[in-house]
């Protein structure tokens, strides 16, 4: 019998892909300030640098680790643009006075911030995408610390460690989510067209792949820079959203975070993002109490600093173990299917409900490993050369 | 600019290059048989680190005893995230150990934020090891000199074991080719658990000197110095002990150049450089500088 | 001697070989034969160890080598040539060999296993101290051939020999397994090669898609029409 993924479930899918989706717009642009405001645009947020790290680790085969530092470039790149005159002349008076007047409407600037991640993608791109393995996963880690180092000392543009304070909070609800509908929509029209299978097949099969004319490292950095560009807007949107920048937020943490967000909801899928966002901007928030110490069955637990990361770390380690390929697997969430009536029809039916909890039984029973049983107890293949 | 002060900084970055050097060798001998960066690996160092501070604070231990029991507390921990986090991944792909590797280095750094608090501990040598002498224009401690002594000594047990043993030839052949290995009746899975004990067991001593050298440590003061060691090792060839090695003091003795020759406007990039220098020496050498001329290009 | 029962081996979900059962006597030949994909290099990854049966046993003597380690099966004296030479490229000729006899620390065992080596294949006596990397195709092949038989093996799989190979190298691969063969060694031989394979061995089964549609007498097989048809070229 095969195993029932949560794809077999129409009313999950339209719960995660739809009906949440819609209930947070509105929740979110009817209380702009609230509490669950704020974690609605930070779900899409992870949404959007989710979806743009499939790319590059789902789709095309590398394994970038740094995409934190395209956030920052876009964050503070988008800032400059969106800063009084009098904000910038106070923190960051060392940029040149066209920039320091500039002012452009807030799109622009993410546009312009994510560009600017994409030069930087370039430079780091072009030497190292030529090769194979694990040569990217440890540059872009080189990259966050690079661009921290930056950040961090070139006070006279960035205000140093301190940071950016007053950015204006332009990334409200509405903002994030249509921009979170355009990457998607593009993201997803870009791996159905042929340039996308080009990626794929790059990504199963590298020497297939160039017999059949795919120049591997322009397709590489191409998509590498796609990603970039809409990591970097991501940032602007975060940036704009906690109205504080600054180099400590995009550190190793938040890099490593939605490198996690996307093993989560998996990595193979760009609707995994969604299921994959949304679990990873609020179980932290279910997890900070224990920080601080919180009362369970009558029990105060003690302070424990680190308790939520490592939960988290738990959660990880047990999915990869149990559930290779993230929560959806492959799978997309097919947007067609939206408008279809059978999956409407669906929700009245028994079968349905039972679906639910066989994926569930499916997730965490042995099953998925059962079928692995054929393969080698420990090592098949010798691993290639870097 | 004086001659001794170059030499001082010399001095400093053959201090620093020697952890690097010995962190490398553990991920590169990992690395070399399973393909797998194990971003854990700094964090056993912090591990190792943690041991002693704790044990030194019972006091009466002798600092010998100390060390061995932290060596063997981090090995036992290295093997059991091998046995639970790394082997029911082995048939999986490289990059679900690479995610998993980054998770039990998040475990670790907590589980040491929870038991330790996040904040820094001072980590004082007792005074004998941390006399000054006089050598030449350099001045060194006497840990700084047991130092040195000490990575000699281990490099030469270490290409003993790997050119000579048969346990030793046996890594290298799991190294070159994992199936051929299992064919020839090599225990793998042995041979790998070995790697992480010697991995982790230098990991230790490297902790030692990291901390104390700073005299300060973090639960996270693995992570960093770990990914540095990991680009060491790269820059030398990864998958061979001497590039690992040479790798480290190299990257040591450039990046205290750096901070001590530079003017003081870039100095603060140290960090930084470490990882534009991986950048320019893979532009022109993918194999490392003194890996071999395999052809690596995709 | 080897006795293989009703074996399933599936990649992932997808069964490979579909219930195959086949027997080796002691100092016999016999050769698999069989198209690409058709599972033959995963029945002897199986019997290796290197892949696990879904189903079915394989039995050498009284062990249970479906049960055991890759290591311990080549303890139990069954080695495999593996597909593709699959040798130590980075290190010499002579560690190569060393490791075949990996399991066997006996130096006058060894001294004499390397002469016999030696005599079967003069040419890795010359390239001794070269890398194996830098051989040649047909040099790689008698290395890896040579590696096996420095562990005494008591059952030799040979997987696809003369892939890969020019003609002259194939015949020269193929008298080797005829005096190994004088020698007493009990052989299983892989082969899309199908007519040299048949000349040399005592019997042959032949597989398709994961199961074993003809099995007999070698001399038999040569001549029967089927696989005249399918494998020797009509």
């Amino acid at each position: 019998m095969r195993t029932t993924t949560f794809k077999d479930c129409n009313i999950l899918r339209l719960l995660v892909f739809v009906i949440l989706p819609l209930c947070a717009i509105v929740y979110g642009a009817s209380h702009p300030s609230g509490y669950y405001a704020g974690l609605i645009n930070l779900a899409g947020i992870y949404i959007i640098l989710v979806a743009s790290l499939n790319l590059v680790n789902g789709f095309s085969g590398m394994f970038s680790m740094g995409h934190a530092a395209f956030m920052a470039i876009g964050a503070y790149i988008s800032a400059f643009f969106t800063l009084t005159p009098a904000q910038k002349m106070a923190s960051t008076p060392g940029l040149p006075e066209w920039l320091i007047n500039a002012n452009l409407p807030f799109v622009v600037a993410l546009i312009i911030g994510g560009a600017c991640a994409v030069v930087v993608a370039l430079i780091i791109g072009y030497p190292v995408l030529r090769f194979k393995g694990h040569y990217l996963s440890i540059v872009t880690l080189g990259l966050i610390v690079i661009v921290r180092a930056v950040l961090d000392n070139e006070g006279e543009y960035t205000n140093g460690a301190r940071g950016i304070t007053g950015l204006p909070p332009k990334s409200n609800t509405v903002v994030i989510f249509i921009i979170m509908a355009i990457v998607l929509y593009f993201l997803f029209r870009l791996i159905r067209s042929q340039y996308g299978r080009g990626l794929i097949a790059m990504r199963d099969d590298d020497v297939a792949a160039q017999t059949l004319g795919i120049n591997l490292a322009s397709k590489k950095l191409s998509a590498f820079c796609i990603s970039a560009f809409i990591t970097g807007m991501a940032g602007g949107l975060f940036g704009h959203m906690q109205s504080v920048i600054s180099g400590k937020f995009y550190y190793f943490d938040l890099s490593f975070r939605v490198v996690q967000t996307s093993i989560i909801g998996g990595m193979f899928s760009l609707s995994g993002a969604v299921p994959g966002g949304i679990i990873m901007a609020y179980l932290p928030e279910v997890l900070a109490p224990l920080e601080t110490g919180v009362k369970l069955f009558g029990h105060q637990l003690p302070e424990m600093y680190g308790a939520s990361n490592l939960i988290m770390a738990i959660i990880l380690i047990l999915i990869i173990i149990f559930r290779r390929q993230g929560l959806m697997g492959e799978h997309e969430f097919i947007v067609e299917s939206m408008f279809s009536k059978d999956t409407y029809t669906s929700l009245f039916k028994k079968e349905e409900y039972l679906n639910i909890g066989r994926a569930f039984r499916d997730l965490f029973t042995g099953k998925w490993r059962k079928s692995k049983k054929a393969l080698p107890e420990d090592i098949d293949n010798t691993p290639p050369v870097v | 600019m004086t001659s001794s002060y170059f030499l001082s900084q010399l001095m400093n970055g053959l201090k620093i290059g020697s952890v690097y050097a010995i962190v490398a060798i553990g991920y590169s001998m990992v690395y070399g048989i399973l393909r797998l960066i194990n971003f854990a690996h700094g964090d056993i160092l912090t591990v190792g680190v943690y041991s002693i501070l704790t044990l030194m604070a019972f006091g009466g231990l002798p600092l010998w005893l100390i060390i061995i029991i932290s060596i063997c507390i981090s090995i036992g921990v290295g093997v059991m995230v091998e046995r639970f986090a790394y082997r029911p991944l082995r048939s999986s792909g490289e990059e679900t150990t690479l995610i998993s590797s980054l998770a039990v280095s998040s475990i670790l750094q907590n589980v040491i934020m929870m038991i330790f608090s996040p904040q820094k501990k001072a980590f004082h040598l007792p005074e004998y090891l941390t006399a000054l002498h006089k050598v030449g224009s350099v001045t060194l401690s006497t840990m700084n000199i047991i130092t040195f002594i000490a990575v000699f000594v281990i490099l030469v047990i270490l290409s003993i074991v790997i050119k000579r043993t048969s346990m030793g030839m046996a890594m290298r052949a799991c190294s070159d080719n994992l199936t051929a290995s299992r064919l020839m009746g090599i225990d793998v899975n042995k041979i790998i658990v070995m790697a992480f004990v010697i991995g982790c067991g230098l990991a230790c001593v490297a902790g030692l000197m990291l901390a104390g050298e700073y005299k300060t440590i973090e639960p996270m003061m693995g992570f960093v110095p770990g990914l540095k060691a990991f680009c060491a090792a790269v820059l030398g060839g990864i998958g061979s002990l001497s590039g690992a090695v040479a790798g480290g003091f190299i990257l040591g003795i450039a990046e205290m150049l750096f901070a001590g020759l530079m003017p003081t406007s870039i100095t603060p990039y140290r960090e930084a450089f470490v990882f534009v220098l991986l950048i320019i020496v893979l532009l022109f050498k993918p194999n490392g500088i003194f890996g071999g001329k395999e052809a690596n290009k995709s | 001697m080897l006795k293989i029962d009703d074996i399933v081996v599936k990649y992932d979900t997808i069964p490979v070989v579909k219930g195959v059962s086949m027997e080796v006597e002691e100092g016999e030949l016999v050769a698999l034969i069989g198209a690409n994909g058709a599972g033959k290099s995963t029945i002897l990854k199986t019997i290796s160890g290197l892949m696990r049966p879904a189903q079915g046993k394989i039995m050498f003597n009284d062990m249970e080598l479906s049960k055991m380690g890759a290591n311990d099966i080549v303890k139990a004296g069954v080695v495999q040539v593996p597909e593709g030479r699959q040798i130590f490229s980075k290190m010499t000729v002579y560690e190569n060999l060393r490791l075949g006899a990996f399991l066997r620390k006996d130096r006058a065992e060894f001294q004499k296993n390397i002469d016999y080596v030696f005599e079967m294949f003069p040419i890795l006596k010359e390239r001794l101290k070269q890398q194996a990397g830098t051989l040649s195709g047909g040099e790689q092949q008698m290395l890896a051939m040579g590696r096996a038989l420095m562990s005494c093996p008591k059952f030799l799989l040979l997987d696809e020999p003369s892939m890969g190979l020019s003609p002259i190298m194939t015949e020269q691969v193929f008298s080797v397994i005829k005096t190994l063969k004088s020698h007493g060694i009990t052989m299983l031989l892989v082969e899309q090669n199908a007519f040299e394979a048949l000349e040399v061995a005592d019997r042959a089964y032949i597989l398709e898609t994961g199961n074993i549609t003809l099995s007999g007498n070698a001399q038999d097989l040569i001549k029967n029409p089927a696989v005249k048809e399918a494998y020797l070229g009509g």
